[in-house]
């Protein structure tokens, strides 16, 4: 996730990750890991914090003012912690519009990345 | 291909989402999707998400998703019955082509696909759903995912940066953050090809700004290695 500071709108992270902040930490499928008393602030969270205890990746170009959160790692991860699909929403290129993959629910969906290069 | 075989299986409640993964944007992919008459949601990817999300690490991957928006198969080389651009490299004389190009052509010949099996399992999967041997356990699914060690983590966020710096118009500023992701991540085709693709369209060959290029990592791992057997025993 691409960030210009490192307090972040919490359904911006949501979205962008797979992760959700709830009342006992920060959740995915079956897993909740709890986050230091003042990680949530309003709505918004601390990257750093949050970084630390999901064991993601913050990478800084400094010269351009940038950080990039890289997903949750771990020696015996793997890149699904849970069969639950993850949302996935990104422009539809025959209108321009968002497209939301949940809004498929109900059909069966083959995924398929493809590129031109 | 994907076009015709979504037309065929629309009916049974099944859809087609395809993601382009491409730094180059509205440009470099709308010409495609409206040639085909795309009727499913073709989405656009500049960032690549999909590699985090799901753990792509090439292309054509597919991703089986069910009903209750619950991964099937996770991502993994698939083809629709058949590979029509392998079809047409198997015709082509390469004695007349530049020695360069002949050579990662014979690399190409040696890429091994089952477009024919990846369709039976995914038209069972269709007719059967949960019941079809081709769906798996959710267990199964994490398991088969990608690795995510903290190298793959950190690939994923040095890419992101760099195709970030690359759209905002400095591309100077992208390539340490893409020479790193390769180097983190050396199994991940979509963010070496996407960078390459940069410096040379055509071949994606060897330049002194990237360590690999397409024809000396093919070479590297042998080229029947570059899709991994779609594992459909059952």
């Amino acid at each position: 996730m691409l960030l210009d500071s490192l307090r972040v709108d919490v359904a911006d992270f949501e979205a962008r990750t797979g992760w959700s902040v709830q009342p006992e930490g920060l959740c995915q499928g079956d897993v909740c890991l709890p986050l230091p008393p003042n990680a949530v602030d309003g709505n918004t969270l601390d990257v750093q914090a949050v970084a630390d205890r999901a064991g993601m990746p913050l990478v800084h170009d400094e010269a351009h003012g940038v950080w990039a959160l890289g997903p949750a790692a771990g020696p015996e991860r793997r890149a699904l912690t849970t069969a639950r699909a993850p949302e996935l929403e990104l422009p539809d290129l025959r209108t321009g519009e968002q497209f939301r993959l949940s809004s498929l629910r109900g059909q069966k969906v083959l995924l398929l990345a493809w590129a031109s290069w | 291909m994907w076009q015709e075989l979504r037309e065929e299986l629309h009916p049974k409640g099944f859809e087609v989402v395809t993601v382009a993964l491409d730094v180059g944007g509205v440009d470099a992919t709308k010409e495609f999707v409206d040639r085909a008459k795309a009727q499913h949601p073709s989405l656009l990817d500049e960032a690549h998400v999909v590699d985090e999300l799901f753990g792509v690490v090439n292309v054509p991957n597919g991703v089986w998703i069910d009903e209750d928006q619950m991964i099937v198969r996770p991502a993994e080389p698939a083809f629709p019955g058949r590979n029509p651009v392998m079809e047409s490299f198997e015709k082509m004389d390469l004695s007349t082509l530049p020695p360069d190009v002949a050579d990662i052509m014979r690399e190409v010949k040696k890429i091994k696909t089952d477009p024919a099996a990846y369709k039976v399992a995914l038209l069972d999967w269709v007719e059967r759903g949960a019941d079809s041997p081709y769906a798996l356990s959710p267990d199964e699914v994490v398991a088969r995912s990608h690795p995510r060690t903290d190298h793959e983590a950190r690939a994923a966020a040095h890419f992101e940066l760099g195709q970030h710096l690359h759209r905002s118009g400095d591309h100077e500023a992208a390539i340490p953050h893409w020479r790193e992701a390769h180097r983190l991540q050396p199994d991940n085709w979509t963010y070496k090809r996407q960078a390459w693709n940069f410096e040379d369209p055509v071949r994606q060959g060897p330049t002194d700004v990237y360590e690999g290029s397409w024809i000396d990592d093919v070479r590297k791992i042998g080229a029947e290695n570059y899709y991994p057997v779609v594992d459909l025993s059952h």
